[in-house]
């Protein structure tokens, strides 16, 4: 089922962390394996945030991975390597969890050679790599997640989320949503919804030298905006064909560095509730999440089949 | 995908309605009435209210008050503070003056058999799904499967609603006094819907019977879905449930599109896959 969230202030920042938890944590009925966030904070001044885990938070079931944590060491030297090799410096590193970190790097190179010589150390994943995108995701609900890597007073203009009950690919981190959309910086995703055309997309994009890193159909979204724009295309333009392309019954939403847009499939199967006023758009699975931060009575609605909305922070 | 055409249907006006082909249908005996009753039902006066708030209640603590209060023979309840909660006054088996203030979450008023239901915000997904009777209003938006499988009574949205409203309805009323999204009427096997707005692309797609009005646009019609001529005794109709629904729009009452079922798809007769597609 999966649950989606995203609020956006116009022309202000707030506690987006909060915001996006209380929002997030009334939605796990729809979704209680993982939780992600992708939010967009005030930056450090013109560096990069780069958020990546060099392993899974799986123990049990057919996917565990039952690693020695000393290895999360010997990966992030290695890490700490590439990253320099590169021509880039570490300004901050931050360990969240054991295998899940926070660094703030200079870097004025290309960020796909950048991307391609992290993940080059073994079970190394990006999950984000921006200017203002900090993506964080994990098993458990979002306040677990939340509590987890400190995110309640996290300021911010707008962020998106994403409740996930697995149904195509496995409990684990890399199948947790939000995706970035490597290799561009401050470009995220989330969606509810099955993609039926996904092999097909994956293996053409592939063959352009796109890059997937699980079997989560959701992935293909964010890949296949990645390419549009690698390619030239504007955002909205890039969403709306995407409703053309993409088979499935899906509602996504996508976010930048100022931007929050949601597209809707044609046959509008899978749900989005929206409010909009002068000052913030919030938007969600269901209008009970929105209310968890404007809880006085207010005007909604549902978007309408084929919608492709984007809205300036 | 048919598109809109001047299709004149066999059955003009305000047809029977009766499903033909392959469908069976029982009939009750009218003097079997007595047995019929439900033991949740409740004797209640409607001088009686009171007020429920809902602030710090599950939806199985709401419902479960209202029932309470109905077993107290309160007529006429209040709830307060409903915060979009799902799956709200579920169930109501007996007549009550229902009124929420404020919105409702997905499900709301389902399998309800008599009660008048008022709601002043906007309500989720599958509002008042299985309906057998009783009058809901819904004073601003709806969301999708707004009235799914209704079999009776009226359902009134003075706003807008999603796509698939009236999907698989099997009698009642709906009403709309804004636009409708795709798929309205979706699977319709009786009853009626009234859109006052535009509506989306696959209007009535496989309806079996049952009418559609619509005041505004329509995007596109599904397969089977064919214009009918509107008569008079359907313009006198329209008007009575449009004033009952106590909506103050302008309406042109002569352009108002009339839409049946064409009654070409399956169930509709006897014949091989490919002598139907023959008669299609």
């Amino acid at each position: 089922m999966c649950g989606i969230a995203g609020i956006i202030h116009k022309g202000k920042s707030t506690n987006v962390g909060g915001e996006m938890q209380k929002m997030l944590q009334s939605l796990k009925h729809r979704g209680p394996d993982s939780t992600g966030y992708a939010l967009y904070g005030n930056g450090e001044s013109n560096n990069y945030i780069l958020r990546f885990k060099v392993g899974e938070n799986v123990k049990e079931g057919s996917s565990a991975v039952m690693e020695d944590p000393s290895v999360y060491q010997e990966r992030i030297d290695q890490v700490n390597e590439k990253i320099s090799n590169a021509g880039a410096s570490i300004k901050k590193e931050e360990k969240i969890t054991p295998y899940s970190y926070r660094y703030v790097i200079s870097y004025d190179g290309d960020l796909l050679d950048l991307a391609k010589q992290i993940e080059s150390v073994e079970m190394t994943e990006i999950l984000s790599l921006g200017k203002s995108l900090e993506l964080i995701k994990d098993i458990g609900d979002a306040s677990v997640v939340a509590d987890q890597y400190d995110l309640g007073d996290f300021a911010g203009t707008h962020g998106i989320g994403h409740t996930r009950m697995a149904t195509e690919s496995g409990v684990d981190i890399r199948s947790a949503h939000p995706y970035w959309a490597y290799p561009f910086s401050d470009v995220s995703v989330v969606h509810n919804g099955q993609l039926t055309n996904y092999w097909n997309n994956r293996r053409a994009l592939e063959k352009k030298g796109m890059r997937f890193m699980s079997t989560c159909d959701s992935e293909l979204i964010a890949v296949y905006l990645a390419n549009k724009i690698r390619n030239g295309v504007e955002l909205e333009e890039a969403m709306k064909g995407s409703l053309e392309d993409l088979d499935g019954v899906f509602t996504y939403l996508v976010a930048t560095k100022d931007k929050l847009g949601m597209a809707k499939d044609h046959m509008a199967a899978k749900p989005m509730v929206l409010y909009e006023s002068d000052d913030l758009v919030a938007l969600a699975s269901e209008e009970v999440a929105i209310r968890t931060v404007l809880p006085e009575e207010i005007d909604t609605y549902d978007p309408y089949e084929g919608e492709v909305k984007v809205w300036q922070a | 995908m048919a598109s809109i055409k001047k299709h004149k249907s066999t059955e003009m006006g305000l047809h029977d309605e009766v499903l033909t082909g392959r469908t069976q249908q029982v009939f009750f005996n009218s003097e079997e009435g007595e047995n019929f009753f439900y033991h949740d039902a409740h004797e209640v006066d409607f001088n009686k209210r009171t007020e429920i708030d809902a602030n710090n209640l599950e939806c199985i603590d709401i419902n479960r008050k209202i029932n309470e209060l109905m077993a107290e023979g309160y007529g006429t309840i209040v709830i307060k503070n409903p915060g979009s909660k799902h799956s709200i006054g579920v169930g109501i088996l007996n007549k009550l003056n229902l009124i929420v203030e404020g919105s409702l979450g997905y499900f709301g008023i389902g399998s309800v058999d008599g009660p008048v239901v008022r709601i002043s915000g906007r309500v989720g997904w599958s509002c008042a799904e299985n309906m057998m009777a009783g009058k809901v209003v819904v004073e601003k938006n709806a969301g999708s499967c707004f009235g799914a499988a209704i079999r009776g009574g009226d359902l009134i949205c003075k706003g807008s609603v999603g796509a698939r409203s009236g999907i698989d309805m099997k009698g009642g009323t709906i009403i709309v006094g804004g636009d409708a999204g795709a798929f309205t009427g979706f699977m319709m096997q009786r009853g009626r819907i009234v859109i006052l707005g535009d509506v989306g692309p696959n209007l009535g797609d496989s309806l079996y019977d049952g009418t559609i009005f619509v005041a505004g646009s329509i995007k596109s019609l599904g397969a089977d879905a064919v214009e009918a001529e509107l008569t008079d005794l359907d313009i006198s109709w329209l008007k009575r449930k449009i004033k009952v629904a106590e909506i103050d729009k302008k309406i042109d009452y002569k352009k108002i599109t009339k839409i049946v079922s064409g009654k070409k798809l399956w169930n509709y007769d006897n014949l091989e896959p490919t002598e139907r597609k023959g008669a299609i």
